[in-house]
């Protein structure tokens, strides 16, 4: 098995040489950053921040990859996520609820805009660009009717809920003062990381899982296959929708307030994530994991420019679409050299091969 | 009379027009002086029209001509462009740093305002064939392709003035605002000059020469098309190019409505509208066949619906949800699916009960 570098590459799937990449990149970022900018990257605490501070956005982006992996978009999770966090708020502080009360209001809205917009999309075929922009268009307006302005939720046993630490054993470090600081984690990282670890394994091992990746990669031979695609299509948005709302609740434990300008921009940052992660946007191909890495990633570099002390809100904007482009254009290079070294090789075929193979 | 409907229906144009007559029956039902027009005039003395419908007009130029390139683009490659929101930032962040230079209080204008407008328009053709390069020699999808842009754009038009918000006064030169608001003496708003010039020139072109032919045949089979001797990836940066120059004067007529700029609401969501303008235009988003005047008369039916909606008292924020159900309810009504089983559903009530006089027409209506 003393294959070289470049045959091993050619011979792994889409999916996993994207997978690779993504890791590759991750990990060298992340040293450069402990390298250059110092011991702040090295503590245990930095690093499970990048958790704390974005379990919302690794929920979302899975249920966008999912998405993505069938084929399709959706760009109504981040007003989703701010349609929840307002909902949540009114509940728990105006209309006297509690805590079990708003998750369930939280899980409704998502399922919700997840069977609207799967139905209009996988049973109507109309184009999911537009049907999850008018989701978005409806949940960003509906946030502003349920209530106008940005408040800060009282309620005691939220509060509770949302303070709620869970320390990590043997992560912690010693302060200035010789005190010792134990690492700790949200509730919600435990949230995203279930999240993370139930859709792999979804993915790859059910039929449910293997079926969402034939139908985005070649929706005429999944068909031909016995693939109920509609139902697919259908069930893919309904699992992003569901997602997006319990992320939406995630994010409104992070922040504890509603307001109209929460989570804006979220889907973009999703996609982004995604496609770092090695999601293609035409389907067929993509990895969960490397959609966390993907966040990861994303938050990596976020991290570093505002150590570096450049003016966060502008420079964020031009690092991320720097480094996506840098991650599509290498994508893009080597799926097309991949692709042409073997002509024959179609890349369903490939797959299906794979598949029975691994 | 039934052939007459049906091929009524089956135009692409119907979809447009359906909904702009909706509107305007619902606007006459809900309050008749909605389409009153009146010459008055503004605070300089001169005569100006004023009324709903010269808002809608005015309002939805940038729109228009936004749509007009993006129809190109959806046409050539399948996808569509989501960075022209951020790309009038930085066409009117171009042209207030080239007209006011270092100072952002200019007492002259440091050059003509034709030329700052030019070099506007090479620096939004340079960004749109970064996405064109992107898109057609990577292979990367539009969407993601334009959304490295969409991300850093607004970045990009904030770092070009230094973060700081350049104002021309009128003090410092009238002319500027001439191309938002009126020209002295002229009654009509100049953006609808602006867009009629556009779209007659985009019409020759798409008239007298292949340009219109080539992208079609590339929407539809880039593969074939190279097989005829085509270029794919030249038509497709063309395409790209046509919307930097629609987006670099859709910036300067945003500039000079405000005569300054506001980095991250300025164009905000745009794109989505323009998206949506050619969808309602009829033109399928998947690439290949177009026709501009569908995304023209859609990008009004957008602008129509938002001053209805505005006129109804709706508050700016709250109005993307009637939007959005207004877009549901459009999307629906034209899918082929929804479409081809009502149309059966009549057929079947009509073969039922052949006496039935009118079932067909309704069917087809439906």
């Amino acid at each position: 098995m003393n294959k070289k570098l470049t045959d091993k590459l050619r011979d792994m799937s889409d999916t996993n040489l994207l997978l690779t990449i993504t890791l590759f990149v991750f990990v060298i970022m992340y040293l450069c950053a402990v390298i250059f900018l110092g011991e702040g990257f090295l503590k245990p605490q930095t690093f499970l921040n990048l958790f704390n501070n974005n379990a919302s956005l690794i929920i979302i982006s899975c249920g966008l990859s999912l998405v993505m992996i069938t084929g399709g978009i959706d760009i109504s999770v981040g007003g989703v996520m701010a349609l929840v966090c307002m909902s949540c708020a009114v509940n728990l502080d105006l209309n006297g609820g509690n805590v079990f009360t708003s998750l369930l209001i939280a899980l409704c809205i998502g399922l919700a805009f997840g069977i609207g917009q799967g139905l209009l999309i996988a049973y109507l075929d109309i184009q999911p660009f537009i049907v999850t922009l008018a989701g978005m268009f409806l949940a960003r307006g509906l946030t502003t009717i349920v209530h106008t302005n940005p408040f800060n939720v009282e309620n005691e046993q939220f509060v509770h809920l949302r303070e709620t630490r869970i320390t990590v054993p043997g992560l912690g470090t010693v302060n200035k003062h010789g005190k010792y600081i134990p690492a700790y984690i949200e509730i919600g990282v435990l949230v995203a990381v279930a999240v993370v670890i139930i859709l792999f394994a979804v993915l790859r091992w059910t039929k449910t899982g293997r079926n969402f990746y034939a139908v985005g990669g070649n929706p005429q031979s999944a068909l031909m296959l016995g693939i109920n695609v509609k139902r697919t299509r259908f069930i893919s948005y309904v699992i992003c929708g569901l997602l997006a709302g319990i992320g939406g609740y995630v994010y409104f434990m992070h922040v504890g307030s509603g307001s109209p300008s929460h989570a804006s921009g979220a889907e973009m940052n999703a996609i982004a994530s995604s496609i770092i992660g090695g999601t293609m946007l035409s389907g067929g191909v993509g990895n969960i994991i490397g959609t966390l890495f993907g966040v990861l990633s994303l938050c990596t570099i976020k991290d570093i420019v505002s150590s570096i002390g450049l003016d966060d809100a502008w420079w964020t904007g031009i690092t991320i679409a720097l480094m996506l482009c840098i991650f599509l254009v290498i994508q893009s290079v080597i799926m097309v050299n991949k692709h042409s070294n073997k002509p024959s090789a179609d890349s369903t075929d490939e797959k299906t091969a794979k598949k029975s193979a691994g | 009379m039934k052939n007459f409907l049906k091929k009524l229906v089956g135009m692409q144009f119907f979809i447009p027009i359906a909904a702009l007559l909706l509107l305007a029956l619902f606007n006459l039902i809900a309050d008749p002086s909605f389409f009153r027009i009146t010459l008055g005039q503004n605070s300089n003395g001169d005569p100006v029209l004023s009324g709903y419908l010269i808002t809608i007009l005015d309002y939805g130029s940038e729109l228009a001509i936004l749509a007009i390139g993006m129809t190109l683009v959806t046409a050539a490659t399948g996808g569509q462009d989501i960075s022209v929101g951020a790309g009038i930032a930085i066409a009117g962040s171009v042209i207030l740093k080239m007209l006011c230079g270092s100072n952002t209080r200019p007492t002259e204008l440091q050059m003509p305002i034709m030329l700052a407008f030019f070099i506007a328009v090479l620096v939004s053709i340079a960004f749109s064939c970064f996405n064109g390069v992107l898109v057609a020699y990577f292979n990367i999808q539009p969407m993601v392709a334009t959304l490295i842009l969409f991300t850093a754009g607004r970045s990009i038009a904030a770092w070009i003035n230094n973060n700081e918000l350049p104002i021309i006064s009128s003090e410092c030169s009238r002319s500027f605002s001439y191309f938002g608001n009126f020209i002295p003496g002229i009654p009509i708003p100049t953006p609808v000059f602006i867009v009629a010039i556009t779209i007659v020139i985009i019409m020759l072109l798409l008239k007298f020469t292949t340009l219109k032919l080539y992208t079609q045949s590339v929407g539809i089979n880039p593969k074939s098309s190279r097989l005829n001797g085509l270029n794919p990836e030249l038509i497709k940066i063309t395409a790209f190019a046509i919307l930097g120059v629609c987006v670099a004067i859709s910036g300067l007529i945003k500039v000079s409505r405000l005569s300054t700029i506001n980095y991250s609401v300025i164009a905000k969501d745009i794109e989505m509208d323009a998206i949506l303008a050619v969808a309602l235009g009829g033109n399928a988003l998947s690439g290949g066949k177009f026709s501009t005047w569908g995304s023209i008369l859609g990008a009004y039916v957008i602008q129509f619906l938002t001053t209805t909606l505005y006129k109804l008292n709706v508050s700016s924020d709250a109005l993307p949800a009637y939007k959005a159900v207004v877009i549901i309810i459009l999307v629906v009504a034209s899918s082929a699916t929804v479409r081809e089983k009502v149309g059966r559903f009549f057929k079947e009530l009509s073969s039922g009960n052949a006496s039935a006089p009118g079932a067909g027409k309704g069917g087809v209506k439906a």
